[in-house]
């Protein structure tokens, strides 16, 4: 055992000294490996952040959101169905909202509006999100301005900035008050964009959401479940489809790693026919290469997901911030919160150490059988 | 350690077009700590025979036994770990690796056999001490001059303290000087106890008083004397 | 199907895990015809120069099974947010009837792999390469099973399908369960402790007649089986409960989780490599009689049996302390 451990330790030392004598080669291997564990990974870890950044923003959210629907098409809720929906059994409470998007032709951005209970307005006052405070330069103190259905504009004073700390979701959110915000969308008084439910058992979420559609069949209950489990195959899909896009880089980087491999110079040919001339064994070559493609894998994984983390989480993925997230003009800005898991390395694993040493078996296995006696002819 | 050799052949690419014969119906005895010359033009088939006597390839047919073990027959595996206790090479054209001390490269033989590092170490520089490289033990390879070179080349031979030494054409890069210095060191060696086998084709080696045996080949086959 | 990272990757693996396998498939056919080890030829010298291709290539299929094994459970652990139902691994491996198939056969060719490796370590040690036939037939049989594993783990992907409503291990591994897993669940407290520190003792036994009397090495392989069989059944119907301090939850994958100190690593992966040895150990001894391997077999079986004894005794101290670690107190259930 100690015998073996030893012999590692030789051959490790080996393979370093020989990677060193031919920096050039292997700086290259290791920039274009890197690359790809990069891309890999910071895809990866940024879709996972934006799902967990979901889950986090949803587990705050309501149960059931119950909405009217009209010939189909989402339409306004009578305020009196709250007393219907208060006798089921396992409701623990509802509240009706009144929300709508505002588009604005300034900017050319979607705000969502929104009557809040949790802020105390007046009829002129306005909470808005970071992102619109950026894109329209306004700040604390500031005044906006909104146009109403029938054309005549508004101007609000901006009491406070949401905090960024979920910027993901409140980035676009413009908080008023109910009076001001029928003005604005002559939504008659008596009638609620949706209605929220909470229910504290988790396990009569189902039997609730029946009973509604039952004894309202006008209505749609939307289930928080239900959008966290959309949003999570939504995300799991949209990193499928990058990781397909980048198959192509893959199987290029298989190809060249193939090459690098089998195309040995003939001063590498020349020092395998010396080591296995004076007494190495085709199994310590093969052992020697192992090494060589673990130093690389793992310098070039490292290196990569290190950069990939840095990326991701300390530029925001600047990269690819467009691909992934880009459904708004408002960008939110944000800090992810960092994370690492099994699941992930071994993916990341599979995509690029599994193939890049399938890639290697034979051209290495090729090398080591040289002849012993091949530098003596 | 005695060697015999009984009825060895070596055919390369048997069965085909290009079929050929380099070593036809060989057997011989060579002798324990003596020194012990191949003598014959390039072509005569001795390289290939000191290839097979030192485990490096196997005969097509026939038998070599290396004191009472049976060799040829053996796995590659099992010949190359008979090979690293037993057989010291010193190579036409020295083959050291560029690049790396000349520590390192005397180092390298005893890589797989997982020694202790600081033991290992003491006895490469006892050896390079015995062979005057003392000042260059820390210099790349490629400053080393041919003399120095085929020094360095005959201390990795002697690493893993082989019984029997085995060197092909071991002058053929040397001038004058260096060639006789050469077989002195064999000669050297030899009082030591080690088994030398050369193969050469310079009167200065097979003439030399040191070597006490000459074998002839021609063609594949020895001559008789 | 379900277009993520990790499904992709353990769809790929197993693509190219079959092709390694068929390649060295095709190699081992021509080493099993051709094959002459008193032969001095060129032909015999290149396939003894195979045989270590052969050998890297298993090395790395068995590898790469074993990380795969172990991504198909973090997957399923990671999928389970997206299926009605499912809470856990055991959720999304019940959403259709290939999934529960595909662990199982991962299984299988880990410890297949582990045999494998085991008799071809021994064989490059024999001089004469004397369980040459045995290694390549059993190679061969390994083929198929690796291929059946791609087919049913791509049935079971394929058919992942995310409205389908599945049932978690709140209902599967309960006592009112059907079937085996039910049957298990639902064993007294009593009779599973029984079963699970009882299995594990005759194993020691064997174990211990085995490095004091140098034979029985396959009767301690097949009792590791049962202790492993015995384990697996233990941990469901009783360890579980007390790592989750919860009378009714028998999940073995919920283990895994953050939540519950990572206890599953420290009992699964002492078991998992300690019958892995113990197997090998049956599959090493077995040679004691081919002359070329007995030196080797004498000092390797008892080592392996010895590591794989130590394992057992961790991963039943490990249990062990969980249950006496937990505030569950069971008695009012027995």
């Amino acid at each position: 055992m100690k015998a073996f451990i030893r012999k590692q330790g030789f051959l490790i030392d080996f393979t370093l000294s020989s990677l060193m004598r031919r920096k050039g080669k292997n700086i290259g291997l290791l920039i274009v490996y890197g690359l790809i564990v990069f891309l890999l990974a910071s895809v990866m870890l940024f879709s996972h952040a934006l799902r967990k950044e979901a889950g986090l923003v949803l587990q705050g959210a309501p149960e059931i959101v119950l909405q009217r629907m009209v010939a189909g098409r989402h339409a306004l809720i009578p305020a009196d169905y709250l007393d219907a929906i208060e006798s089921i059994r396992g409701v623990a409470g509802t509240e009706g909202r009144l929300w709508g998007y505002f588009y604005d032709p300034a900017v050319g951005a979607n705000y969502t509006v929104m009557v809040t209970p949790d802020y105390e307005l007046s009829g002129n006052e306005v909470v808005i999100g970071a992102g619109i405070s950026r894109i329209r330069g306004v700040a604390e103190g500031d005044f906006f301005s909104l146009r109403s259905d029938k054309g005549k504009t508004y101007v609000f004073k901006v009491k406070s900035l949401l905090d960024s700390e979920s910027e993901l979701v409140s980035t676009d959110l413009v908080l008023i008050s109910e009076k001001a915000f029928r003005v604005l969308t002559g939504i008659p008084e008596g009638r609620l964009t949706d209605i929220i439910l909470k229910v504290r058992n988790p396990r009569e979420v189902q039997k609730v959401a029946e009973k509604l559609v039952a004894r309202l069949p006008d209505t749609r209950p939307i289930l928080r479940e239900e959008i966290l489990r959309t949003y999570d195959s939504i995300f799991a899909w949209r990193q499928g489809i990058v990781f397909v896009l980048l198959l192509g880089a893959l199987l290029a980087f298989v190809i060249f790693a193939w090459d690098k491999a089998s195309g040995l110079s003939a001063e590498e040919k020349r020092e395998i026919g010396i080591l296995k001339a004076v007494g190495w064994e085709t199994g310590d070559v093969l052992r020697m290469k192992f090494w060589e493609g673990a130093i690389i894998s793992f310098s070039a994984f490292t290196l990569g997901y290190l950069a990939a983390y840095l990326h991701v989480f300390y530029s925001s993925a600047v990269l690819f911030e467009p691909v992934l997230k880009g459904w708004s003009v408002l960008y939110p800005q944000f800090d992810l919160v960092p994370f690492v898991d099994g699941l992930q390395l071994a993916t990341l694993f599979f995509f690029t150490v599994f193939p890049y040493t399938v890639a290697t078996i034979i051209p290495i296995w090729q090398a080591s059988i040289t002849d012993p006696d091949a530098i003596m002819r | 350690m005695r060697i015999e050799l009984s009825n060895i052949e070596k055919i390369f690419n048997r069965g085909r077009h290009n079929e050929f014969r380099a070593i036809r119906d060989v057997s011989m005895e060579i002798a324990p700590n003596r020194i012990t010359c191949l003598k014959g033009a390039s072509g005569s088939g001795k390289t290939t025979l000191l290839s097979m006597i030192g485990c490096l390839s196997r005969p097509t047919s026939g038998r070599i036994l290396l004191g009472e073990r049976m060799i040829s027959g053996l796995p590659e595996r099992f010949l190359t770990d008979i090979r690293r206790h037993t057989f010291g090479f010193v190579f036409q054209r020295f083959n050291l690796i560029q690049g790396l001390t000349v520590l390192d490269n005397i180092m390298i033989p005893a890589y797989p056999l997982g020694l202790d590092h600081g033991e290992l170490k003491r006895s490469a520089k006892l050896l390079l001490k015995q062979f005057g490289l003392e000042r260059v033990s820390n210099n790349p390879v490629q400053w080393l001059s041919g003399g120095e070179a085929q020094r360095v080349a005959i201390c990795r031979a002697l690493i893993n303290d082989p019984g029997v030494l085995l060197a092909d054409e071991p002058t053929a890069n040397l001038d004058l000087k260096n060639s006789r210095e050469f077989m002195e060191l064999i000669g050297n060696l030899s009082e030591s106890g080690k088994t030398i086998l050369m193969t050469s084709h310079d009167p200065l080696v097979y003439e030399s008083p040191v070597v006490d045996e000459v074998v002839e080949m021609h063609d594949g086959q020895i001559m008789v004397k | 199907m379900l277009f993520n990272p990790p499904v992709i990757a353990l769809i790929m693996v197993s693509v190219v895990v079959t092709l390694m396998l068929l390649a060295a498939a095709g190699l081992a056919v021509q080493i099993l015809m051709y094959w002459d080890i008193g032969s001095g030829s060129e032909r015999q010298l290149i396939l003894e120069r195979r045989t270590y291709l052969v050998s890297t290539l298993l090395t790395w299929v068995f590898a790469s099974e074993l990380i795969s094994l172990m991504l198909f459970i973090y997957n399923a652990e990671s999928m389970s947010g997206q299926f009605v139902g499912a809470m856990c691994a055991t959720g999304v491996l019940n959403v259709n009837a290939w999934g529960w198939p595909a662990l199982f056969l991962k299984l299988i060719i880990f410890f297949s792999g582990a045999v494998w490796l085991a008799i071809n370590h021994l064989d490059n040690q024999g001089f004469d390469f004397p369980l040459v036939k045995v290694k390549y037939l059993l190679l061969l049989i390994i083929l198929p099973l690796v291929m059946v594993e791609a087919f049913v783990q791509l049935q079971y992907f394929l058919g992942l399908k995310p409205n389908l409503i599945t049932s978690c291990c709140g209902s599967l591994f309960s006592s009112e369960a059907e079937g085996v897993v039910g049957n298990v669940s639902s064993l007294l407290p009593s009779t599973a402790l029984l079963l699970f520190y009882g299995a594990g003792l005759l194993m020691m036994l064997s174990g211990t007649w085995f490095l004091w009397r140098k034979s029985g090495g396959w009767v301690f392989s097949s009792l590791s089986v049962g202790a492993f069989i015995a384990s697996l059944a233990g941990m469901i119907s009783y360890v579980a409960l007390y790592v989750y301090e919860h009378p009714h939850h028998h999940c073995p994958f919920c283990v895994l989780k953050p939540g519950h100190d990572y206890a599953g690593y420290a009992l699964y992966l002492p078991l998992f490599a300690a019958t892995a040895l113990a197997l090998a150990t049956g599959a090493v001894s077995r040679w004691k009689h081919v002359p070329s391997l007995s030196a080797v077999v004498e000092s390797n079986a008892p080592r392996l049996a010895w590591l794989s004894m130590m394992l057992y005794a961790l991963f039943f101290s490990v249990a062990t302390f969980f249950v006496l670690r937990s505030s569950l107190v069971m008695a009012p259930f027995w």
